[in-house]
């Protein structure tokens, strides 16, 4: 945050005084900031689906609950999914810090694979709890739920579609400031869906369960 | 004090080309930030699959300490959240947000809990004839 000096002082004969900031010092790019606002936006549009969960979660119109349906052995797989896909794009930033263009495409890959494993491990669930006719209509708690979680799923979808651009992009002209600021917002956006999912498995799924 | 700010900018990443602004981790802290959310999420899966405790309250207490301790074990070493990085705005903007989700959160569950506790009651019998 700026300080706004005031040049009066022993200047003030020769110059007019100055009510402005002389030295801009913003960051080369605002783009940083600017995503992270997006992502603060984006969390507003979660906290509302959480606080939506929290309400209506517990009216199972005499239907299914947490207990009867979720199985956690398979939860626990996909965090560690997630979490693993987190520090290999970690690994693909530290990379492309390095500037090894092979290693960073190499990483992000592996990022790629795990997000498209949590991706069809979630899918899976999906498809097994509606074939078990606990479909997002069975009552309030599972539309609550397939809306919370299927939004965090697809966010995970375009993060994929962005990492493969990205992947495209980076083989093509190298690893170039834009292309290196497209990775950091990528890396943003990929760990913020991490810190969601954190929401998502204690909230949902552990507190589900407990009941 | 005017000269103070730029030299600050510089110093941090002097080899750093293009001047990148946010400040990107390192192996060690990303490794730390990795075993400690392992360890994080551990626990409350093994709290509530291998049944630990007797009373669903404390579990779910734990569960939730452990979540907010894991979120800002993610901020800081995945996200790389400090109070210096773009001059402080993105932590005022995170602090902004939080502000405005817990008053969402709390709202809701506020305001829909009264409005559950003052509904009439509702028989079956009224249940059975409901469209």
């Amino acid at each position: 945050m700026s300080e706004t000096h005031v040049h009066t002082g022993h200047h003030a004969d020769t110059e007019k005084p100055q009510f402005y900031v002389t030295e801009e010092h913003h960051p080369e790019s605002s783009t940083n900031l600017g995503f992270w606002l997006y992502l603060m936006s984006d969390c507003l549009i979660f906290a509302v689906l959480f606080a939506t969960y929290a309400v209506l979660g517990r009216n199972y119109a005499a239907g299914p609950s947490p207990a009867d349906l979720f199985d956690l052995p398979l939860v626990a797989i996909n965090t560690a999914m997630l979490l693993l896909s987190s520090i290999t794009y970690g690994f693909a930033m530290l990379q492309m810090e390095r500037g090894a263009k092979a290693e960073t495409l190499f990483w992000l890959g592996v990022t790629g694979l795990f997000g498209l494993a949590f991706l069809g491990l979630e899918l899976y669930e999906f498809n097994h709890l509606i074939h078990e006719g606990a479909g997002p209509t069975r009552s309030a708690f599972l539309s609550a739920f397939f809306t919370l979680v299927g939004t965090h799923g697809l966010h995970v979808t375009f993060g994929i579609i962005w990492l493969v651009v990205l992947m495209v992009q980076v083989n093509m002209r190298g690893l170039i400031p834009e292309n290196r600021r497209r990775l950091m917002c990528l890396s943003m956006f990929w760990h913020f869906l991490d810190v969601v999912w954190i929401g998502v498995f204690s909230v949902v799924y552990l507190m589900g369960v407990v009941g | 004090m005017t000269s103070n700010t730029p030299a600050h900018e510089n110093a941090h990443e002097p080899h750093h080309a293009h001047g990148h602004e946010a400040s990107h981790g390192s192996f060690k802290s990303y490794m730390t930030g990795f075993v400690l959310s392992i360890i994080l999420t551990a626990i409350p899966f093994w709290l509530v699959m291998g049944d630990v405790f007797s009373s669903k309250a404390l579990t779910v207490a734990a569960i939730m300490i452990f979540g907010t301790i894991q979120i800002v074990v993610h901020m800081i070493y995945f996200l790389h959240m400090n109070t210096k990085s773009e001059g402080g705005w993105t932590m005022m903007a995170l602090i902004f947000t939080i502000v405005i989700v817990a008053i969402a959160l709390a709202g809701s569950l506020w305001v829909m809990h009264h409005l559950n506790a003052n509904m009439m009651p509702m028989s079956p019998e009224m249940m059975k004839n409901m469209p």
